[in-house]
C-alpha cells in the first residue's frame, strides 16, 4: 500500500484531533450565547467532523506503514513534569500516541460522536441553552480523545477525569430538576470512587517500577512501561499477592467505575437523566468504553497477572448476566437500554479477561454502532411520544417508519442474529471464553454458559422492548396519537448511517470459520502482547461452528419467547409475573441495590455528616466563639491603651508645640522698625562675636 | 592734593550710620527707603575706596570694587522700583504711608 500521507506530517497533526473539539468547546462555551444558534450547531458539529477526517487520515497513514510493528506515531508537545535528582531523572511529556489501538477508538469516538452531534441539532432544537450543551458535548469529545491518545498514564488520567467531569455536566444538564442534578452528582461521585482505584494503581505501579529499577525509570510512557513491566515479577508480593495482580486489580477498580461494572455500575442507569443524545454518547462512543480501552492498553500488565485477569473475566461475565436480568422487567425504554449497556460492557470485560483483547475492542466498536443507534432511536421515539414509559407507546411502526427500520437493524445486531455486527463480535467473545485458559479449571466453560444465557436474555428483553414500542396499537391515548410524527431528517440521517454500520460492522473481525482474515485482530496485533490472542489459534472449526449454532439457537429462542410473550399472547407476562411475584419484584426493583447502597453508604454518611455537623456546631463553633470573645476583650484593652497612651502622647506633644507657638507669636509685631532693630542687633552681635573669638 | 583711604572710610561710615539711623527712626515708608539708599551708597563708596587704594598695582587693577558698586546701584534701583510700587499700592488702599499702620500685614 502506498503512503498517501507522509507519516511525519501526520505526526505533527496529531494534536489537532483532540484540540479541534476543545476549540469548539471554547468557542461555544465563551461566545455561544451571543452567536446565532445555527453557528453554534455548525461549530459543534464541524469541530468533531474535522477531527474525524484527521483520524481517517491517521488511519490510512498507519496502514501505509509497511512494518506492522512500526505502526505508531508519537507527537511530543511539551515537557510537563521534569524532576532531576542525583541518581537520575523523571520526566513526563504531554505527548500523543497514534497506534492501531488508539486510532480505532479515535475513529469510533469522532465518527459516532459526529453522528450524535448531528442528531443533537434536531433533538435539542428549541432548548434555550444549546450553546452550553454543544460546549459540554465538545468538551466530552475532547476529554475522551485525550484519554485515548495520551502516551502516558498520567495524561490518560487527565482525560479519564475530564470524561468524568463532562458526564457530570451533561447528565445534570437540566440541573433545575433536582432529581437530574442528583443523577449527575451520583455519576460523578461513583466515578470518583473508581478513579481513586485508578490513581492508587498508578502510584503503586510507578513506585514498584521505580524501586525495582533502582531509580532508572524515567517516565510513564506506554512503550517504557511495556518494556519495564517484567520488573513487577521480581518485586516482593504484598499479603502474598503479586504486585502485578494488585496493580491490575486497582486499575480494574477504576475501570468498574468508568465502565459501569459490578459494584460501581449504579450510576449508569441514572445517567439517562441527561438529554438522550448524551446517553447515546456516554453509552456508545465515550466514557463507558474508557475502562475497556484502559485494560486493553495495559494488556502487557494484565497478561502477567492471571489472577487479576480471572477477576476481570468473572466480574464481566456476572455483570453481563446480572444487568440482563434487571433489563427484563424495566418499563422505561432508556432504562432497559442502560442495563443492556452494562450487560454488553460485561461481555467486553469477559473478553479482555480471557485475554481476547482484540475481541473486546471489536465488541466495543460494534456495540458503539448499535447502542448509539438504539439510544438515538429511543430518543427519536421519546421526541415523538414525550414519554419514556414503554407502556404508553406501541404501534409506532406505522408513524415512524425510518426510526423503526433503523431500530430493527440495531435490535437484530444486539440480539445476535447473523450476519449483523453484534452477532459476530459477541460470538467471538463466547468462543474465546470457551477456549480460555483461566487459572481455575472449568471457569471458562462456566462463564461461557453464563454468556450464552445472557445472550438469550438479551434477545428476550430486546424483543420485549421492540414489541412494546413499535408493535401492536398505541397506548398513549388519542390526543397524543394525533401528534405522532417522524423525526426531522437531521435526526434520521445519523440513524441510517449507524444502521448501515450496525449491519456491516462485523466484517472487520470475521470469525475463523469463514476462512477470511480477521482485519481488526491483525491490525491491533502489534499493540497487544503475544499471549493475548483471540480464538484464532485454535483451529477446531467444527467446534466453533457448533458453538455458533448453539448461540444462534439461544438467540432465536429468546426472540421467539419475547414474541410469544409480548405479541402473540400479551396476557402471558402478567401471569408469569404473578406466578413468580417475589422474583419479579426483586428484578423490577433492580435487586434493591440502590437501596442497599443507600443503607450501607449514603445513610451512614449522612449520619456522619449530622454528627460532624453537631461537632462543628458545638465544639468548633464553641472554640471559635470563645476565641472571638477573648479577642474582643483583648482588643478592648488595646483600644483603651491606644486611646489613652498612644493618642495621649501624640496630643500632648501637639499641645506643647501649641503653647510654644502662642508664646512665640508675640515676637511678630508687624512693626517694621522692630524687625530692623533685630537685624541691626543681630549684625552687631555677629561683629562682637567675630572680634571676641 | 592727595586723599588717603581713611578719609573715604570716614565718609562712607558716616553715610552708613546716617542711613541706618534714618531707617530705624523714620515711620514714613519713603523715608525708610531713602535711608536704605544711604546705607547702600555708603557700602558702595567703601568698595570703590578699597579697590582704589588696596590694589597691588595700577597695571593689574581689575576694577572689581568699581564693578561691584555698579551692581549695587543696579540692585538698588530695582529695589526702589519694587518698593515704591508696594508703597503706592499700600497708599491707595490705606490712604497712609505710615509703616505703623501696616502692622496687620503680619498675618
Amino acid at each position: 500500500m502506498t503512503n498517501l500521507i507522509d507519516p511525519l506530517h501526520m505526526k505533527n497533526m496529531l494534536w489537532l484531533i483532540p484540540c479541534l473539539p476543545l476549540a469548539g468547546a471554547v468557542i461555544n462555551g465563551l461566545l455561544g450565547k451571543r452567536l446565532p444558534v445555527r453557528l453554534v450547531h455548525f461549530v459543534g458539529c464541524a469541530s468533531v467532523f474535522l477531527a474525524f477526517l484527521i483520524s481517517v487520515a491517521g488511519f490510512f497513514t498507519l496502514l501505509g506503514i509497511e512494518e506492522p510493528h512500526q505502526r505508531f506515531l508519537i507527537q511530543p508537545l511539551y515537557q510537563w513534569i521534569l524532576t532531576v535528582w542525583h541518581q537520575g531523572s523523571f520526566s513526563l511529556q504531554v505527548a500523543f500516541r497514534l497506534d492501531p489501538l488508539s486510532i480505532t477508538l479515535c475513529l469510533v469516538v469522532t465518527g459516532v460522536g459526529f453522528l450524535i452531534h448531528l442528531y443533537s441539532v434536531g433533538y435539542m432544537a428549541g432548548d434555550e441553552s444549546q450553546a452550553r450543551y454543544f460546549a459540554y458535548l465538545n468538551l466530552f469529545t475532547f476529554s475522551m480523545l485525550l484519554l485515548v491518545l495520551a502516551d502516558n498514564l498520567l495524561l490518560m488520567f487527565v482525560g479519564w477525569e475530564g470524561v468524568g467531569l463532562c458526564s457530570y455536566l451533561l447528565i445534570g444538564f437540566w440541573f433545575t430538576d433536582l432529581e437530574k442534578a442528583q443523577a449527575g452528582m451520583k455519576a460523578f461521585i461513583v466515578n470518583r470512587v473508581g478513579d481513586f482505584g485508578f490513581f492508587v494503581g498508578l502510584m503503586l505501579l510507578f513506585w514498584t517500577l521505580f524501586e525495582g529499577s533502582n531509580g532508572t525509570i524515567t517516565g510513564l510512557g506506554f512503550q517504557q512501561l511495556r518494556e519495564s513491566i517484567p520488573l513487577l515479577n521480581s518485586a516482593s508480593p504484598i499479603l502474598g499477592v503479586g504486585l502485578a495482580t494488585w496493580i491490575g486489580l486497582l486499575f480494574f477498580v477504576g475501570a468498574t467505575g468508568k465502565s459501569a461494572q459490578i459494584p460501581l455500575y449504579i450510576w449508569l442507569p441514572d445517567a439517562m437523566a441527561g438529554p438522550t443524545p448524551v446517553s447515546a454518547f456516554i453509552h456508545a462512543a465515550t466514557m463507558v468504553t474508557a475502562g475497556v480501552y484502559m485494560i486493553v492498553r495495559l494488556n502487557f500488565l494484565y497478561v502477567i497477572a492471571p489472577a487479576a485477569m480471572a477477576v476481570v473475566a468473572v466480574v464481566g461475565g456476572v455483570t453481563a448476566f446480572y444487568a440482563a436480568t434487571i433489563a427484563l422487567t424495566q418499563n422505561d425504554i432508556k432504562r432497559v437500554l442502560a442495563y443492556s449497556t452494562i450487560s454488553q460492557l460485561g461481555y467486553m470485560f469477559l473478553a479482555v479477561g480471557v485475554a481476547a483483547f482484540s475481541t473486546g475492542i471489536f465488541h466495543l466498536v460494534t456495540h458503539a454502532f448499535f447502542k448509539a443507534l438504539l439510544f438515538l432511536g429511543a430518543g427519536s421515539v421519546i421526541h415523538a411520544v414525550h414519554s419514556n414509559d414503554m407502556l404508553e407507546m406501541g404501534g409506532l411502526k406505522k408513524y415512524m417508519p425510518h426510526t423503526y427500520l433503523t431500530f430493527m437493524a440495531a435490535y437484530l445486531a444486539i440480539s445476535g442474529i447473523p450476519p449483523f455486527s453484534g452477532f459476530v463480535s459477541k460470538d467471538e467473545i463466547l468462543w474465546a471464553t470457551f477456549n480460555s485458559h483461566l487459572p481455575v479449571a472449568g471457569l471458562g466453560k462456566a462463564l461461557w454458559a453464563l454468556g450464552l444465557l445472557t445472550a438469550g436474555l438479551t434477545a428476550f428483553y430486546m424483543t420485549r422492548l421492540v414489541a412494546l414500542t413499535f408493535m401492536g396499537g398505541f397506548r398513549g391515548g388519542l390526543e397524543k396519537e394525533k401528534h405522532l410524527h417522524e423525526s426531522p431528517s437531521v435526526m434520521t440521517f445519523p440513524l441510517m448511517a449507524l444502521a448501515v454500520l450496525s449491519v456491516v460492522g462485523g466484517v472487520i473481525g470475521l470469525p475463523a470459520v469463514t476462512h477470511l482474515p480477521n482485519l481488526l485482530h491483525d491490525f491491533l496485533g502489534p499493540v497487544l502482547s503475544s499471549h493475548g490472542a483471540s480464538g484464532h489459534q485454535a483451529h477446531a472449526y467444527w467446534l466453533e461452528l457448533l458453538l455458533m449454532l448453539i448461540s444462534i439457537g439461544v438467540a432465536t429462542t429468546g426472540i421467539y419467547l419475547g414474541w410469544l410473550f409480548y405479541v402473540k399472547r400479551p396476557e402471558l407476562p402478567g401471569k408469569v409475573a404473578a406466578r413468580f411475584a417475589k422474583m419479579y419484584q426483586v428484578l423490577e426493583q433492580k435487586y434493591y441495590v440502590d437501596e442497599i447502597y443507600q443503607a450501607l453508604f449514603v445513610r451512614p454518611l449522612l449520619k456522619l455528616v449530622a454528627l460532624s455537623g453537631r461537632f462543628d456546631l458545638n465544639t468548633i463553633d464553641g472554640a471559635v466563639n470563645l476565641s472571638s470573645r477573648v479577642t474582643a476583650k483583648f482588643s478592648f484593652l488595646i483600644g483603651w491603651e491606644d486611646l489613652k497612651i498612644v493618642d495621649g502622647a501624640v496630643n500632648g506633644l501637639a499641645e506643647i508645640f501649641k503653647r510654644w507657638g502662642a508664646a512665640l507669636r508675640h515676637l511678630q509685631t508687624g512693626k517694621i522698625q522692630h524687625y530692623l532693630y533685630s537685624v541691626v542687633l543681630g549684625i552687631f552681635g555677629l561683629c562682637v562675636f567675630m572680634f571676641l573669638f | 592734593m592727595q586723599y588717603s583711604l581713611p578719609s573715604f572710610l570716614i565718609v562712607s561710615s558716616l553715610l552708613f550710620c546716617l542711613g541706618m539711623y534714618t531707617v530705624l527712626t523714620r515711620r514714613n515708608a519713603i523715608g525708610i527707603l531713602m535711608g536704605i539708599e544711604l546705607v547702600l551708597n555708603g557700602a558702595g563708596l567703601n568698595f570703590v575706596a578699597f579697590s582704589r587704594f588696596l590694589e597691588p598695582s595700577q597695571t593689574t587693577n581689575l576694577l572689581s570694587g568699581q564693578i561691584f558698586t555698579l551692581f549695587i546701584i543696579a540692585v538698588a534701583a530695582a529695589e526702589v522700583a519694587v518698593a515704591l510700587a508696594i508703597v503706592l499700592s499700600l497708599y491707595s488702599r490705606m490712604k497712609s504711608i505710615d509703616v505703623e499702620d501696616f502692622k496687620n500685614l503680619r498675618g
